[in-house]
């Protein structure tokens, strides 16, 4: 205990971390047991029930598999805009900075609406795509777009600063020992880089997963077809179906839960691979 | 006195002040909360109330809205919303209020005239210029090709009534509920997008340019008309709709505690009478008093309909065999 006491260089240990649990159960922990305390009221059929009918399957596929596919999509666009804006200078390159957070700052349901009336078929961008035999608007294309729109920030921000860390001089020696472009960028810079970009992917997994706003105006809301697991949460909400709602809602976090658990055992993994190289 | 006397004085009075003027407030101003597309017709109720309600008690009152789909608006009310009256567009929402807190009296339909419905409407067709698709009845709608737009029938009142009126349309024409059934689930085959509520369901067809037809209350369809110019939609009456009465309701767990009741009841009052009649008629919602009526005849042409109630034995029996989880439209939906 004293030798425990003793290695602590810091003051205030009990005091920040007794803070952070109460901190953290106040406003996490208590309102994700309601909701699981509300599932748990009901009886597993019931609970099986309302998680596996074939329209709330149907939900899960799209809202996972468009949240997956749009940080997919972010992780290597939003690298490449953090690469632009760290490694070159421009003209308007602190506007286009600046541009970058903005999806965080719109009010959702805006950036939803102005996507629908874009990529509408007589919006400024639909009308060309429709005549191609591309439809965004209603479709699970265009949840994809909402999705990708609303993550973009993510990424970029967890690997800018790191990007910035990392000194030219260290890709300046790789190419004076031999290695070849190619090389360098897969041997040196990307494991540099490898922990924040799955930060930033699993920060617009998580964010995709949860969105409603500014998915609700561009989905079409079909069910089987572009309906979102969190409309079905609302919608049975809507009709005063608590428990089905609540049971949607935990499949929802346990899925989501697993699946951040994941990136963060990978990342893990990476970290210590990369510290084990020599 | 000091500056600082006086301040320490206002700093000790101010909640005194604070408090009785929001016991003021209590008593002379009240809440209605409401569905989706009546904000126009509140629009312009509440200041003619208003006026009324000074010439005849000399009292400066004011009434504040609160509007969205009719289910979210109670589910609001049961989680605290302080609404003193709700005008919704069916009854189920009211009786839900009911039945989840007694937050209003179960006998609230015998309150106010006509089962406290002050104004009706039918679910009717808009149709763009010229109806180039030849939409006369809902017939057409399941036709391939034609697209549909209307709102979701599981958390939208005016969907609830478009699926019931083609089931009812349908229902009256093959006598049979399995031909009903695939006639209904024909007509959703037909759904290219569905909206939340019936002002999203307009945004969809008249911004957005999706769909051949819009199903929506002959309120809306008839607002859209002189919002957005005669000469882009069409009106379409389809033979046989359905009957969509609005109930009010006194939320009475919140006039008691506010004591607004007096108030509240007259402002629910006010929709029967004859001035309330004609500003709801102007709103193309069809009033009860039948001197209004004649008067605005012109702006609604005779259609046949049904209600719910008498036809398809009420709203508890509707839900539980359409709408709830895994019920008929889930299943229409789920196979299309």
């Amino acid at each position: 205990m004293a030798r425990v006491r003793a290695s602590r260089v810091l003051p205030g240990f009990g005091l920040s971390l007794g803070f952070t649990l109460a901190y953290l159960s106040l406003l996490v922990l208590v309102p994700l047991s309601a909701v699981i305390m509300r599932a748990a009221g009901m009886s597993l059929a019931d609970f099986w029930q309302a998680v596996s009918s074939p329209r709330v399957v149907a939900s899960y596929r799209l809202t996972f598999g468009a949240s997956l596919l749009a940080a997919a999509i972010n992780t290597v666009f939003g690298f490449l805009l953090a690469w632009s804006l760290v490694r070159y200078r421009f003209p308007g390159k602190r506007i286009v900075d600046a541009l970058v957070d903005l999806p965080f700052a719109l009010p959702t349901a805006v950036a939803g609406i102005s996507l629908t009336a874009l990529y509408a078929k007589n919006g400024w961008l639909g009308q060309y795509l429709e005549a191609i035999g591309i439809k965004v608007a209603f479709t699970p294309l265009g949840v994809l777009v909402a999705l990708i729109f609303i993550g973009l920030p993510f990424v970029v921000r967890t690997v800018q600063p790191v990007l910035e860390d990392l000194d030219t001089e260290v890709e300046e020696a790789a190419a004076s020992l031999g290695a070849k472009r190619w090389q360098t960028v897969r041997r040196v810079v990307l494991p540099a880089l490898l922990p924040a970009l799955l930060t930033g992917f699993a920060l617009a997994f998580a964010r995709a997963v949860g969105e409603y706003g500014s998915v609700i105006f561009i989905a079409g809301n079909l069910p089987m077809i572009s309906e979102i697991t969190p409309l079905i949460i609302i919608t049975k909400l809507e009709q005063y179906d608590y428990a089905g709602a609540t049971a949607v809602a935990s499949v929802m976090l346990a899925a989501s839960f697993l699946l951040l658990l994941a990136i963060n055992g990978l990342q893990g993994w990476t970290d210590r691979r990369s510290a084990k190289a020599p | 006195m000091s500056w600082k006397r006086i301040l320490v004085c206002a700093a000790f009075a101010a909640p005194y002040v604070f408090s009785l003027s929001s016991v003021a407030n209590a008593r002379t101003s009240i809440l209605n909360a409401s569905y989706d597309v009546s904000r126009e017709l509140y629009k312009d109720i509440n200041p003619a109330f208003v006026a009324a309600w000074k010439a005849k008690t000399g009292e400066t009152i004011t009434v504040n809205q609160s509007h969205g789909g009719s289910s979210k608006q109670a589910l609001s009310i049961i989680a605290g919303l302080e609404a003193d009256v709700v005008t919704m567009n069916q009854a189920s929402d009211i009786d839900a209020l009911v039945e989840r807190g007694g937050y209003v009296a179960a006998d609230w339909r015998t309150r106010f005239p006509y089962d406290a419905t002050p104004y009706t409407t039918t679910t009717v067709f808009l149709v763009r210029k010229g109806n180039p698709k030849g939409i006369r009845d809902w017939n057409d709608l399941v036709r391939p090709g034609v697209g549909v737009i209307l709102p979701n029938p599981k958390i939208s009142g005016n969907g609830r009534y478009t699926y019931l009126a083609a089931w009812g349309y349908a229902l009256k024409k093959s006598k049979t509920e399995g031909a009903a059934r695939e006639f209904v689930a024909r007509l959703f085959a037909n759904v290219p997008v569905v909206d939340g509520g019936g002002r999203g369901a307009t945004t969809t067809f008249t911004q957005r340019d999706v769909g051949d037809v819009l199903v929506t209350f002959e309120n809306e369809a008839v607002a859209i008309g002189v919002e957005l110019g005669a000469d882009k939609f069409d009106v379409v009456y389809p033979r046989f709709s359905v009957k969509a009465a609005a109930p009010v309701a006194l939320v009475d767990k919140v006039v008691d505690k506010r004591g607004t009741r007096r108030l509240a009841t007259a402002y629910l009052q006010f929709l029967f009478s004859p001035q309330g009649q004609e500003i709801i008629a102007r709103h193309a919602f069809r009033p009860r008093n039948k001197t209004v009526l004649q008067k605005f005849a012109g702006r609604f042409p005779a259609i046949k309909t049904f209600s719910v109630e008498r036809m398809l034995g009420g709203w508890a029996s509707v839900q539980a065999k359409h709408f709830a989880e895994g019920a008929i439209y889930d299943q229409i939906v789920v196979n299309r």
